[in-house]
């Protein structure tokens, strides 16, 4: 009896295995994708949410958007708002990697114990968390940075004004992101010799230069998917905003997914929020175009 | 190059002392550097769970104090009681329970399929799935509230709890299926073409061999899964409208008006929500490990 290879035998095994992942895949996330772009060609008001469906009016929404100096502005944010954000997680996230790489086994353990129990907690629980060390009465920041002597910040309310507001929601962000990034890097970093990293620092490489030269280019790939995965987290950050300024922020804090979020559930024109939602779609698939077409090369050559 | 060799010879040694010495002195050096930097990093990375923790267990006065208390001049469950005591704590509790199981189970089920598919058949249109897993875990999940809301509406099944496990589904089938393919992927094809050859049938082989050594794989899916599930909070808070059947973090939302926060109990429910996470990442890790270096290759 030979044994039977796999693909031979029957054909339609696969696509019977794949079928019950791609009806849902579809149907819960191509569909919705499709629907999304459609709403955004009609005006979609609460009249028609309760009929069921819209009536078309062609390109006016993106019209409206494109002319809207209000749209590029919180455009404008995102994009600020998202670079200092992953440019925080990641550089922290790298340096923390790095430490961790040199450091004694218990320190180590210390660290990762830390890190974990960070990943580890829940998004509404962080943002619970960190909204009472800026409370504006009680909170220790405030207490903290007056001790320090950073000036008075007695009842220093951080979200009066939406800068600093976003600064805390980037505290949050932060915090939260550089676990997943620094475990990761450090799993990467394992896989750079240490014999390499000696060599050159025999040769008399500085430390930049041994990171540049040796250790960066084994994490790249890492490090090129987690950037790539931060920017995409951050450009539709939501929660954050939301739940901090108590379900109601100002228009300062409109950062592209608070935006159409408050035009479609808060205004309740869903169609000119399906239409800000396609845009935000399409400037990260921008962003992850490259990256993908990278990746499945690289997948078709192994 | 030269100049650092040149100068490194030209530190004066102690005789007798071979030239890497001074070289392996200042790396220690700088080891203990950045060994008190790691540390002083995990400290303030530590502090808000320290901070949420001893606030749950403080007495009120302690909490709302000018001067913070490190710690509780005394351990008082006052806040947990509060928090539990606040309306649709437990009904949050129960229906995120009910949506986290049922996610995972059907996730589990369908993903385990795909991941086999992908695994161990080539066929036609393979790439082209793999490449819409990439893409579609790219979909950011705040461009597809408006439709999934919308068509759920039409559908009558908003503010509906199977509505929310579906809208899940979608968010953490992707991944889970990436994730079960790279565990199928490890275990080697010869094991079950041996089961065959000793006379199982594909059912067998797949059963005796192929499952429990994908079992900690799946453990590993399902605590993802879970905690996935456990933690969304922006598609419940859409499609629910009823308070009786909001989940645990929409529940915990709600303690944040614009009119101010009970910070004691909102702390006490934030340890009670992150409680089960911590939990089940514990034993992921553990699980996971042990697991796949056990048992198939030793023979």
């Amino acid at each position: 009896m030979s044994v039977p290879t796999v693909p031979r035998r029957i054909r339609s095994i696969p696509y019977l295995l794949l079928a019950p992942a791609l009806i849902v895949i579809v149907g819960v996330l191509g569909y919705p994708l499709a629907t999304l772009v459609q709403i955004s060609f009609q005006k979609y008001g609460l009249a028609e949410l309760l009929k069921g469906s819209g009536s078309w009016t062609g390109l006016s929404h993106y019209t409206d958007i494109v002319g809207d100096s209000f749209f590029w502005g919180v455009v404008g944010r995102t994009i600020v708002f998202t670079a200092v954000n992953v440019a925080l997680t990641v550089g922290a996230g790298t340096l923390i990697a790095l430490l961790m790489r040199k450091a004694h086994r218990a320190v180590r353990l210390t660290a990762t114990v830390a890190l974990v129990a960070v990943w580890a907690t829940p998004g509404l629980v962080a943002i619970a968390v960190w909204q009472w060390m800026f409370d504006y009465e009680f909170g220790v920041v405030n207490w903290l940075l007056t001790k320090l002597g950073a000036g008075d910040f007695t009842h220093h309310n951080w979200f009066e004004n939406p800068v600093q507001g976003l600064g805390v929601v980037t505290a949050v962000i932060v915090w939260g992101a550089v676990p997943f990034v620094a475990i990761s890097l450090h799993a990467a970093l394992t896989q750079v010799p240490d014999e390499v990293v000696e060599a050159a620092e025999l040769d008399g490489a500085g430390r930049l230069q041994v990171f540049r030269y040796v250790i960066l280019p084994v994490i790249r790939p890492v490090l090129a998917l987690l950037t790539l995965l931060q920017i995409i987290w951050d450009f539709q950050v939501f929660n954050q905003v939301w739940v901090m300024t108590g379900g109601a922020p100002t228009e300062g804090y409109y950062l592209i997914g608070v935006y159409s979020y408050v035009q479609s559930f808060g205004v309740g024109d869903y169609g000119s929020g399906a239409a800000v939602a396609v845009v935000m779609v399409l400037l990260l698939a921008l962003v992850a175009f490259g990256y993908v077409r990278g990746l499945l090369r690289k997948e078709q050559t192994q | 190059m030269s100049t650092g060799t040149l100068a490194r010879t030209a530190t004066p040694t102690r005789p007798g002392k071979p030239p890497a010495a001074p070289a392996r002195r200042r790396r220690g050096g700088r080891g203990l550097a950045s060994n008190l930097a790691l540390l002083a990093i995990s400290a303030v990375m530590f502090f808000p769970i320290y901070w949420m923790a001893v606030t749950a267990f403080k007495p009120g006065p302690e909490i709302l104090s000018y001067t913070p208390h490190w710690l509780p001049s005394r351990f008082t469950l006052d806040n947990f009681t509060a928090a539990v005591d606040r309306p649709f704590f437990w009904s949050g509790v129960a229906n995120s329970l009910l949506v986290v199981s049922a996610t995972v189970l059907i996730a589990l089920v369908v993903a385990f399929l795909g991941a086999v598919a992908l695994a161990r058949f080539e066929f036609t249109g393979r790439q082209l799935f793999v490449a819409m897993i990439l893409v579609v875990q790219m979909v950011p999940a705040g461009a597809l509230i408006i439709p999934i809301y919308l068509m759920l509406n039409r559908a009558g099944q908003t503010d509906q709890l199977p509505g929310v496990v579906l809208a899940y589904l979608t968010f953490v089938l992707p991944f889970a299926i990436w994730m079960l393919r790279g565990f199928v992927v490890n275990v080697p094809v010869e094991l079950e073409e041996a089961a065959l050859i000793d006379g199982c049938n594909r059912l067998q082989a797949f059963r005796r061999v192929l499952f429990p050594l994908v079992a900690p794989g799946l453990v590993a899916t399902a605590v993802y899964t879970a905690i996935q599930a456990w933690n969304e909070f922006l598609l419940a808070y859409v499609l629910i409208s009823t308070p009786e059947k909001q989940t645990m973090t929409v529940w915990l939302a709600s303690f944040t008006t614009t009119r101010g926060t009970e910070y004691g109990p909102l702390m006490a429910a934030s340890t009670l929500a992150a409680l089960p996470v911590v939990i089940f990442f514990a034993l992921a890790q553990r699980r996971v490990v042990s697991g796949l270096t056990a048992g198939s290759v030793k023979g």
